[in-house]
């Protein structure tokens, strides 16, 4: 096979084979809801798909589900459907668009969505809390919240050994006990150590391909925008953790990036400016968004948002499959913890990108509907500046509720933003000149 | 040091039970939180303790002041710019409070309630030099493990304050401490059964502020005075009126105006209410003796109250308003939320829904602490409380 044959097989694989997951998820889903099987309704931080796995229940994140109503257009129809019934136009879209979509009796644009026989969260985000309740309210099934405790100060997180993490580990512990008790109960099987064992290996092989795929992208070009590409493997990542397709598919997602790195092969764009994102997408105008940054040459090598969303498999944590209940969770405890620091305790996690990432760059977009994500970004961002002088730019909108996405006005702000960008690089270079 | 002995707030002593209530109202109201200056004077450490429930009796054993941060009726000048939009107000008022330096703190923690609260202490943690924590109370109470993960967590937090205190907190001084709060809670106790069964006999307005006195003095100091004005509230002659019973819910975190209470106080009897549910969480006495961290432990997960912040199996919150709905013998209920309070109005809808199903009536609210005209609220609570009367 020739380069250029290599080349046309292997750059934009992940993208296209990623679509193609979603879409078989997406179907299992749709099937599974129209022949009235088993679902179990999760969240993208701390899925805890290990162990639903290992019981073969479908999984369903309602905020996967509830972007793409945003990603679709149709989002407005769905919030309109929940503030009708009572819900705040002040509260989470995610939360609404889902209610939309239970009160349509799971009619979606992508699929026939299965009502829960089990809810398993975290409380990584307070909202999936009140979430939970409104399917407990509405179907009665069982909901299972497993408590993971955060850091509790800036730059104080334990580690194995202390005795505080200690607490905290078992604590985890014991709850995934009792959820492998209830899985039991709902789906009426017995608990399967050896096929845990192999989810828990297809996992690790996810983590470990995460990490490498984030740390790949510091290559000069970057390899992908971790705004669009990164959403799309974020998908994966969450569908299909512990599974044999998730593991291999991230195996070739490794490859492709290793390839693209060794022949120098960035993004579909000459890249001028390397940002980081801070938030979530807005997904209302997601191409649009990201155009307009990609139009002045700007591109996302990383974000928080490949960190939280993805439960803190950035981590790369891999579990011990001699010891599998009690290395979950630890796991979970770390990686959760992670995505949470991602949000709360970002600068550290910033500071640490901007240095590897070699950025000029950082945006924060904090967003109406997320207070999780957004309460900390003004401030962090006025701490950011203080202390690394790197420019920023602080653009509120929302990711669900497009009256309050004005293009407009971003489009202004971001044009502003680079114009003092070039500015600078123009200042540094005559700079170097004289 | 000591500070048992110190008192903060004496001015409601030696005055009849009307000046003492107007010297109560005029220090829960003033924006300047003048008990914890006079606390710092005396040489007292103050830890700063935000919504909804903290187990202050850890705090009081080291012998500082556990001050509840609840926000504040004042403009955020200085906390605003940390802030993005969206927020509930309480978020940057508290802030403010420890920027422009109205309290001066030792320690802050804050809890997991809601994601803004969260997010707080590491913004406080950023832009203070003192010690910001979370304390991680637990979210899933229906866990086996939930018990011996919060005395663990408790523990840390005494080493927390043992640190910040630079003293030692023993078990004897956890029991002592407990004492002292179950005397506390006793009569706030009573004094919510002065609410429930003679609401003539107490403005709205004074009930609310004789509660939240418990979060700017010490225990000892807000036994007293409970202890010197509740039996005169019961002598008080006063007359019923012909007014509706109301629950008000939704103050368990930021708090509506006092011009607000007073305001419904003028109007109808809230005769219960979540207004500051956290100085009044747990629902019975702890035991003294035995292990006193995991007697704390143990009274927030099996004998507590509810809130929209907590997740607990076995008290669905629309089940547990209409319990005190019922318990108070109410005839309608106010549901009221901050505005931008993702959990208090996710709530809101849970609890429409049910009175609905339940035929009990409600009037539905959205405050800000800062609010300030309430004329438009005080002609729709009257058309609600008409259309209750001569429905």
């Amino acid at each position: 096979m020739t380069t250029l044959d290599t080349t046309h097989d292997l750059v934009g694989r992940g993208n296209r084979e990623g679509a193609a997951m979603f879409r078989e998820w997406f179907e299992e889903l749709d099937n599974t809801a129209k022949t009235g099987g088993q679902s179990a309704y999760v969240f993208v931080m701390g899925s805890i798909n290990e162990i639903l796995k290992t019981f073969d229940l479908p999984v369903v994140f309602p905020e996967i589900n509830s972007l793409q109503t945003a990603v679709r257009h149709v989002a407005h129809e769905y919030l309109e459907e929940a503030e009708n019934y009572g819900y705040s136009p002040d509260i989470c879209g995610y939360v609404k668009a889902d209610v939309g979509t239970q009160l349509r009796g799971g009619e979606h644009p992508m699929a026939q969505i299965p009502k829960p026989s089990l809810t398993v969260l975290t409380n990584a985000c307070n909202t999936y809390i009140k979430w939970a309740e409104i399917w407990e309210r509405m179907y009665g099934t069982p909901t299972f919240t497993i408590d993971i405790p955060g850091t509790r100060q800036a730059g104080k997180q334990t580690w194995q050994g202390d005795r505080d993490f200690e607490a905290d580990r078992k604590y985890v512990e014991v709850q995934l006990r009792e959820l492998i008790t209830l899985c039991e109960e709902v789906t009426g099987k017995k608990f399967d150590i050896d096929k845990f064992r192999e989810v828990l290996g297809y996992a690790n092989t996810m983590s470990r391909s995460w990490k490498r795929i984030l740390e790949l992208n510091n290559a000069k070009p970057s390899l992908f925008s971790a705004l669009t590409d990164g959403t799309i493997f974020l998908g994966v990542a969450n569908g299909f953790r512990g599974t044999e397709e998730g593991a291999q598919y991230f195996e070739r997602v490794v490859e492709e990036m290793e390839y693209k790195a060794a022949n120098g092969i960035g993004q579909t764009i000459d890249e001028k400016y390397r940002l980081l994102f801070v938030g979530v997408p807005c997904y209302p105008i997601f191409r649009r968004f990201n155009e307009l940054f990609t139009e002045w040459g700007g591109t996302f090598v990383n974000s928080t948002y490949l960190w939280f969303a993805s439960g803190g498999t950035n981590r790369g944590f891999e579990y011990d499959l001699k010891d599998p209940v009690a290395s979950l969770a630890e796991g979970v405890l770390v990686s959760v913890r992670d995505a949470m620091d991602s949000m709360f305790h970002q600068n550290e996690v910033l500071e640490d990108m901007a240095n590897d990432f070699d950025v000029d760059g950082i945006i924060y977009h904090p967003i109406k509907s997320c207070r999780t994500v957004s309460t900390g970004l003004a401030d962090g961002r006025k701490h950011m500046t203080e202390k690394l002088g790197i420019p920023s730019l602080f653009i509120e909108s929302d990711m669900m509720d497009r009256r309050v996405v004005s293009e407009a006005q971003m489009k202004n702000r971001i044009d502003a933003f680079f114009e003092g960008l070039e500015s600078r690089r123009q200042q540094t270079l005559s700079d170097g000149k004289g | 040091m000591t500070m048992t002995a110190t008192r903060i707030f004496t001015e409601w002593r030696d005055k009849s039970l009307d000046d003492a209530l107007l010297e109560c109202r005029d220090m829960v109201e003033a924006p300047d939180f003048e008990t914890a200056r006079r606390w710092r004077e005396a040489g007292g450490k103050i830890a700063g303790h935000f919504q909804v429930y903290f187990p202050e009796e850890i705090v009081h054993a080291a012998g500082m002041l556990p001050f509840k941060v609840r926000g504040a009726p004042l403009e955020a000048n200085q906390a605003d710019s940390h802030f993005g939009s969206y927020l509930c107000s309480i978020l940057k008022t508290s802030l403010e409070l420890a920027l422009s330096d109205v309290v001066e703190m030792d320690l802050f923690i804050s809890h997991p309630i809601c994601d803004a609260a969260r997010n707080l202490a590491a913004i406080w943690g950023r832009n203070v030099d003192y010690p910001s924590q979370i304390l991680y109370l637990p979210q899933n109470p229906n866990s086996s493990g939930s018990i011996d993960y919060l005395t663990h967590e408790y523990d840390r937090i005494r080493r927390v304050v043992e640190e910040v205190s630079g003293r030692t907190i023993t078990d004897e001084d956890l029991q002592n401490s407990i004492a002292v709060f179950n005397e506390n809670r006793r009569l706030m106790r009573e004094l919510y059964e002065i609410k429930r069964d003679t609401p003539w006999l107490i403005a709205a307005e004074d009930a609310y502020a004789l509660v939240a006195l418990a979060g700017m003095v010490p225990r000892e100091e807000h036994n007293e005075l409970l202890t010197e004005l509740l039996p005169k509230i019961r002598e008080r002659d006063n007359k019923p009126e012909d007014r509706i019973r109301v629950v008000f819910e939704g103050g368990f975190c930021e708090q509506p105006p006092f011009d607000l209470i007073r305001m419904l106080g003028r109007t109808v009897y809230v005769v219960d209410d979540d207004f500051l549910i956290g100085l009044r969480w747990i629902t019975e006495d702890v035991p003294v003796d035995g292990d006193p961290l995991g007697n704390l432990a143990t009274a927030y997960i099996e004998h507590s109250s509810y809130s929209p912040v907590q997740h607990d199996l076995r008290k669905p919150k629309e089940e547990m308003l209409k319990q005190r709905i019922s318990d108070a013998g109410a005839d309608a209920a106010i549901l009221a939320a901050a505005k931008m309070c993702e959990p208090g109005l996710e709530e809101q809808v849970a609890y429409t829904h049910s009175l609905d199903d339940a035929e009990i009536s409600y009037f539905l609210s959205e405050f800000e602490e800062n609010m300030s005209s309430f004329d438009q609220l005080e002609l729709q609570v009257a058309t609600f409380v008409e259309h209750l009367l001569f429905a």
